[in-house]
């Protein structure tokens, strides 16, 4: 990829359009990574409200898996997930074992 | 006085004079903090906003370090920013002040030079603005009150101005100007509002058809890209600060230049200074002209960005110089305005011997006898090339 030279970029170098941060893959920062176990969810989306990534895909209004792109791996997911008979459907694993 | 505009004489301090500056601009916010000698400024500021006489959101914030990051955001929000400052406040904004221009937001600060402790002191040197002179912003100093009043409503043009958009800082001499009284002659208020024109932002966080990203992380691929970009809108503004200097004289009376020779064209001996010690510099060429002495004076109206090849012009063929600093470089070669102007001459033909005279730290006196002793020394040889001096300290 050819770079702009600097009399082509933005004012002040601000990026002129919006939803950018999507572009910046952060998930390599992870250690721990969260692991969906679906028998244990009861799909309430607490993990999706909480995600300070956004990296909780939902469809038709269900938990439907990680954006491991984005997951920094904090485990706030998992902190909240109140799971299923005392059994959580998110659980932190190590990257590295 | 031009046809069909009638300028308003007021006795004004330089204080007055920058805060009715800024009541004329009625920009969209003022961030501000108060410290001496600039309280004033933003203390009447806001006795025009409590009266009601502006529509600007005031904003009284905990520390200068706020002021500036106040006046960021809302320039990068879209609106017509100012503030103003001394000495240590200035000091404790330098942080956000690189961010200011770096985000080339076109914020105008009045700031009254005053030294920077320790020991502590509230009296004028430049040292203040000094300190911030790598950080992007342009730097205009004022003679006196009515050129504070002056470079505060060209201020506003420069900065906004679509081929520059960098902060300006406007500065008066700490007392010996914010405290002065003088005539000021000043314009209507339709005619300020005519002469600055409608803001027109290039950046509008505000603009949510148009969403942006204001202060994105550089990592080694982009910051130098953007640095780089920074020397261009400086170098831009030259020829806007001369033309709307240029303007403000044909509208207005008085045009305004990045540097002002006094007596130079055919001057021998001749002084480089900036603020107020300029008007008292030209009495005594006056006195010396009446004696037969060539003297003149190169007056530095704009030191950023630094008309180099200008002063190198200006000074050419001149038999020696003095530069006259009011601040130190502490550990280097002479004040900041010395290595500067020396570096200009440097490798150019017929560059004067150039010597160093740092005065007035902390306000201390600088008189007609002073300057007198200057060109004296200039004239007898005493003045050796590359010489650092300091003029009125007790040695």
């Amino acid at each position: 990829m050819s770079l702009k030279k600097y009399q082509d970029l933005a004012l002040g170098g601000n990026i002129e359009r919006g939803g950018t941060a999507v572009d910046f893959k952060t998930g390599d920062w992870r250690s721990l990574k969260p692991v969906y176990k679906p028998e244990n969810c009861i799909h309430c989306l607490f993990c999706w409200a909480y995600c300070p990534d956004s990296a909780v895909h939902v469809a038709d209004g269900k938990m439907a898996g990680f954006d491991l792109d984005h997951c920094k791996g904090c485990g706030i997911c998992a902190h909240e997930c109140p799971g299923k008979k005392g059994a959580k459907a998110i659980v932190m694993e190590p990257e590295v074992k | 006085m031009m046809a069909g505009i009638t300028k308003i004489d007021l006795a004004r301090t330089g204080n007055e004079a920058m805060a009715y500056a800024m009541k004329q601009v009625n920009p969209d916010v003022v961030a501000a903090y108060p410290i001496t000698p600039a309280t004033e400024i933003v203390q009447l500021f806001a006795q025009y906003v409590a009266d009601g006489e502006v529509d600007t959101e005031y904003v009284p914030v905990e520390s200068e370090h706020s002021a500036m990051s106040a006046c960021i955001g809302s320039s990068a929000a879209g609106a017509r920013t100012m503030t103003g400052t001394s000495s240590q406040g200035l000091a404790l904004m330098y942080e956000m002040c690189y961010i200011a221009a770096g985000l080339r937001l076109p914020i105008v600060m009045a700031d009254v030079n005053r030294a920077l402790s320790a020991p502590i002191n509230i009296h004028c040197d430049h040292s203040d603005t000094m300190g911030m002179r790598d950080a992007g912003w342009i730097h205009i100093f004022s003679e006196n009150a009515q050129e504070a009043y002056d470079n505060m409503l060209q201020a506003v043009r420069i900065a906004e101005h679509e081929s520059v958009r960098l902060p300006v800082l406007v500065t008066t001499d700490g007392f010996i100007i914010s405290h002065g009284m003088e005539r000021v002659a000043t314009l209507p208020d339709d005619e300020v509002k005519k002469f600055i024109g409608p803001f027109k932002p290039g950046t509008m966080l505000l603009d949510v058809a148009k969403p942006i990203t204001v202060g994105a992380l550089n990592f080694t691929d982009f910051y130098f890209e953007h640095r780089r970009a920074l020397v261009d809108a400086q170098a831009a503004s030259v020829a806007v600060i001369k033309q709307v200097g240029r303007e403000f004289g044909q509208k207005y009376g008085t045009a305004y230049d990045c540097i002002e020779p006094y007596q130079l064209a055919d001057a021998e001996y001749a002084i480089v200074a900036l603020g107020s010690t300029c008007g008292t510099a030209k009495v005594v060429i006056d006195q010396l002209r009446a004696g037969g002495v060539k003297a003149g004076m190169l007056k530095i109206r704009v030191f950023r960005p630094f008309p180099a090849a200008e002063i190198a012009a200006a000074l050419a063929g001149k038999k020696s110089v003095a530069v006259l600093d009011r601040s130190d470089v502490l550990g280097g070669f002479g004040g900041p305005v010395f290595t500067e102007v020396r570096s200009a001459l440097y490798q150019k033909p017929n560059a004067p011997l150039l010597a160093d005279y740092i005065y007035g730290l902390g306000g201390r006196e600088i008189d007609m006898e002073m300057i007198g002793s200057v060109f004296a020394q200039l004239q007898d040889g005493t003045a050796k090339p590359d010489s650092v001096q300091y003029l009125g300290v007790r040695d």
